[in-house]
């Protein structure tokens, strides 16, 4: 039998971790019927959260693709959401086909920006999110810098709205993580992981890189979209500034990197960990802020592995890792 | 103002082709520094708009705060920013180098979004500006022919950023610093092999991109005003500049900052929004054509490279029929 | 005391050995000429030795000061200089300013890039060309006089003749005589023709799979003996010792 690279095999403390993320997420649908309005808004939040950092992992930690303008999809699908709602669509349908749309934008979109270099990637993909900003704007809809409030979700029942958006953002994590999981583990998986070490190699070993990094985005573009257009349901007011604001990308860097750049693990815990941040400290505001950008300074120097590896570094085995390594033929 | 010398319907387009010029002036002195850092140390600094808000706040709190004339403040703020670029240099990016081309843009980010906060937790969310501190100079102007007004402090900044791309390029050609900038920026290794300290060199080129970026906020907070958060766009502005003159070359971000600036004021006779747009949409077409270019160059002419890609495609539809029958 | 001692010197690349327990010991004026097959850890060695690549064991000297952990410029400025494999001129600079660039950070002395083009005096009419644009054994010709003037007292040069005509190695050749005539500095060469190198070292060290397979001047061995020690064969006189 010849030797072959592949995922090694699931550990217990894998199918545990698993078992009970799939619990914590079957309790958070519950919820709802027992929480109160305040906790059920900042789990949704949370949720986007996890959302945003999972889809920016998979684009910076398996695709290699710093981006600083992931926030172009979530404001450009409450953008997108806005329009189908004055449109005479009613706001649910809205948000979902909201969130379908902007694949319609970072489609093309990925045909040109995937062919700059690294830090003109990072860069090009902010000046993009400055220019749908722009475009947006120029709507009289939004009203410029004032926004404007989804009236037709407001007039809804609002307890009901807030369990409706829980239990969507919910069921968006869900898909999101196992999503990723099954891409990961699969063939893209190993193709992502050739691109990330060496990406002329992986091409001339037959890799179509441009695809893999295409369908990386994409993915990851559409996690944004859904965090954005879940974003909207919850603050239903909508201003260009905040919806394309720079802090989106801030916040996703720092979960990522503090929880753990390309694994799979560690966007979770680093959604968590911020969350938490800003409960004890968000009050402090810039310097919350100020903050999170020293801590993630330090991370990236001191710690680049972020939670997860120093977890893994001490252990010496990653939870859920999606790194394939040589497995010794069997008989 | 009704002239012989200019028809009516001419004077807003050549006020703004003037004025556009000018402002060009100013991205240049933002965007060679940026160039400076992309060439030798190769990796953009985010925070690199930020250093420029820095700067003016630093020459304003000399100023209003502690009674200095402007000349002093900034001839005590360049060395202290440029000192900074140094020690973060020597610090940070060093570090974060080593860990391949992700960590240095993430270290950036992070340093952006600490500086942005910090400077608002230190000076406060409102809008400050140097207008009053160089009195009539901010808003003198002189009229040409045709009713066109120049503003004298736009044709100072402009001037004064053809001295510093002058400066700096005759530094970079003659002096052992800049030969040694130079020399790393092109091969850090066979740098190091003739004696050359890249660090020192990487360093260096570091503190003379903040010093410069600084010196452009200085300008910014002088032509209007600025907030802790004006960083950013600044990067962005810096950032067109660079890529429309061409990556790493110092006269070209003259040219990059010039071309942003007049798309920008001719945007600017549509509306205020209009204005920063079409300085994006410029750039995005110079960085489309470059594609292009690449992609051309890479297939031989675009006229074979198009051939080459509908046969392909064509391939791949005729293996697909017959996959199917 | 020796001018320049290597003792037991041992590079990897990552897990790989690539230099194991290599000494030398040289002399101003004395040639050694590595020899050795492809990936044999000749051009790892005269990195590990330059600086641009780390030790991991051993100690390298000049004249009796430990440089083992220094920087590869501050190498330069003690007195070794490197033309590195694949020459590595800065191309888009003239070759005037590839040599002053070299002249202004190492030592001062003799070298001038003055002296180089009259050693060299093919390069005379090109020193305002871009390095880019020159030969290959024009290149060859400014790596060799970027290492010269640092004034080093020990020379490397990577890969001598490596994709040069015959006659520009006739040329590289003659002016390291005419370098060599002086006994101002000693001389490490990396040179793939085994004739070349025998020619012209004083001492050569064959090395195969990072090890020193034969290290003495090159009359004392056999013909055979440096052939099957070039391609990694055991060598039966010493494995008889």
């Amino acid at each position: 039998m010849t030797t072959r690279y592949r995922l090694g095999g699931l550990s217990r403390l894998d199918t545990t971790l698993m078992a009970a993320g799939a619990v914590l997420l079957a309790l958070l649908l519950v919820l709802p019927l027992v929480a109160s309005p305040l906790v059920v808004d900042k789990l949704t939040l949370l949720m986007i959260y996890v959302l945003l950092a999972v889809s920016w992992n998979l684009l910076a930690g398996f695709a290699g693709l710093v981006s600083v303008g992931q926030q172009t999809f979530v404001g450009l699908s409450g953008y997108f959401v806005l329009r189908l709602v004055e449109a005479g669509i009613a706001p649910l349908p809205a948000l979902a086909a909201g969130s379908a749309a902007v694949l319609v934008v970072a489609w093309p979109l990925s045909w040109i920006v995937l062919r700059l270099r690294a830090a003109e990637f990072a860069v090009a993909m902010w000046v993009i999110a400055e220019t749908i900003r722009s475009l947006v704007m120029f709507d009289p809809l939004v009203q410029g810098e004032t926004g404007r409030s989804l009236m037709t979700l407001n007039a809804m029942d609002a307890d009901l709205r807030r369990t409706i958006v829980l239990l969507a953002a919910v069921l968006a994590v869900s898909v999101a993580l196992v999503t990723s999981y099954r891409l990961l583990r699969g063939r893209l998986g190993g193709e992502s992981q050739a691109i990330r070490d060496d990406e002329e190699a992986a091409g001339s070993i037959g890799i179509d890189t441009l695809r893999v990094k295409r369908t990386i985005f994409l993915v990851s573009a559409l996690g944004c979209t859904v965090a954005g257009s879940l974003w909207l349901a919850s603050a239903i007011t909508y201003q260009p500034r905040t919806a394309f604001g720079i802090n989106w990308s801030v916040f996703m860097l720092f979960m990522v990197l503090v929880g753990g750049l390309g694994s799979f693990t560690g966007p979770v815990i680093g959604a968590l960990l911020l969350f938490a941040i800003q409960e004890v400290f968000g009050d402090y505001g810039s310097w919350y802020l100020a903050g999170l950008g020293v801590v993630a300074i330090l991370f990236a120097l001191y710690a680049p592995g972020g939670v997860v590896g120093l977890i893994t570094g001490r252990s010496l085995r990653e939870p859920l890792s999606m790194r394939k390594t040589l497995v010794a033929p069997r008989g | 103002m009704p002239d012989a010398f200019l028809p009516e319907l001419l004077q807003p387009l050549v006020q703004a082709l003037v004025q556009g010029t000018l402002l060009g002036g100013y991205y240049a002195i933002m965007a060679v520094g940026l160039s400076l850092m992309v060439g030798v140390v190769r990796f953009i600094n985010l925070a690199h708009g930020d250093m420029a808000v820095l700067g003016a706040l630093l020459v304003i709190t000399l100023t209003q705060g502690l009674g200095l004339p402007i000349f002093a403040a900034i001839l005590i703020m360049l060395p202290v920013m440029a000192l900074a670029g140094y020690g973060m240099h020597a610090l940070l990016f060093e570090r974060a180098m080593r860990g391949g081309f992700l960590l240095p843009i993430l270290v950036t980010i992070g340093l952006g979004a600490a500086l942005q906060n910090s400077m608002f937790g230190l000076w406060g969310s409102n809008t400050r500006s140097l207008g009053a501190d160089i009195g009539a100079l901010s808003w003198a102007s002189w009229t040409l022919p045709g009713g066109v007004l120049v503003g004298q402090l736009p044709v100072l900044v402009c001037l004064c950023a053809v001295l510093v791309i002058g400066s700096l390029h005759l530094v970079l050609r003659h002096t052992r610093l800049g030969r040694a900038i130079k020399a790393t920026s092109t091969d850090a290794e066979a740098a190091e092999l003739c004696g050359v300290d890249a660090r020192r060199a990487r360093r260096a080129a570091s503190a003379i991109a903040v010093g410069l970026a600084a010196l452009a906020g200085v300008f910014l907070a002088m032509r209007g005003q600025i907030t802790p958060y004006s960083g950013p766009a600044q990067l962005i502005f810096a950032f067109e500049a660079v890529v429309i003159g061409g990556l790493g070359s110092v006269w070209g971000t003259l040219v990059g900052g010039i071309v942003l600036g007049i798309s920008q004021s001719l945007g600017g006779l549509v509306s205020n929004q209009a204005s920063l747009l079409t300085g994006h949409l410029v750039f995005l077409a110079v960085l489309l054509l470059r594609l292009f270019r690449e992609w051309t160059a890479a297939h031989g002419g675009w006229r074979a490279s198009v051939r080459a890609w509908t046969t392909l495609h064509r391939g791949r539809f005729a293996r697909r029929k017959g996959e199917k029958a | 005391m020796s001018l320049f001692t290597v003792e037991d010197l041992t590079c990897r690349h990552g897990l790989l050995t690539a230099v194991q327990g290599i000494g030398m010991s040289l002399e101003r004026g004395e040639v050694l000429c590595i020899i050795g097959a492809n990936g044999a850890g000749k051009t790892t060695l005269l990195r590990s030795l330059a600086g641009v690549h780390p030790a991991a064991l051993g100690r390298i000297s000049l004249s009796g000061r430990d440089i083992t952990g220094h920087r590869a410029h501050e190498r330069v400025r003690g007195g070794i200089a490197m033309s590195p494999e694949g020459r590595r001129l800065f191309y888009d600079l003239t070759v005037r300013e590839n040599l002053v660039i070299a002249a202004e950070n190492g030592r001062k002395g003799d070298w001038t890039p003055a002296r180089v083009l009259e050693v060299f005096p093919q390069l005379g009419p090109l020193v305002d060309q871009e390095a880019g644009k020159l030969s290959g054994g024009q290149r060859q010709a400014v790596a060799i006089g970027r290492a010269l003037v640092t004034n080093p007292d020990v020379i490397l040069l990577d890969e001598v003749s490596l994709g040069l005509s015959p006659a520009a190695v006739e040329g590289v050749y003659a002016a390291l005589a005419e370098i060599r005539s002086r006994r101002d500095m000693a001389m490490i060469v990396v040179e793939q023709d085994l004739n070349r190198a025998l020619g012209f070292a004083d001492t050569i060290l064959c090395m195969a799979e990072g090890r020193a397979a034969l290290q003495g001047p090159p009359g004392t061995f056999s013909r055979a003996r440096i052939t099957a020690a070039y391609f990694g064969m055991q060598d039966e006189e010493t494995a008889d010792a």
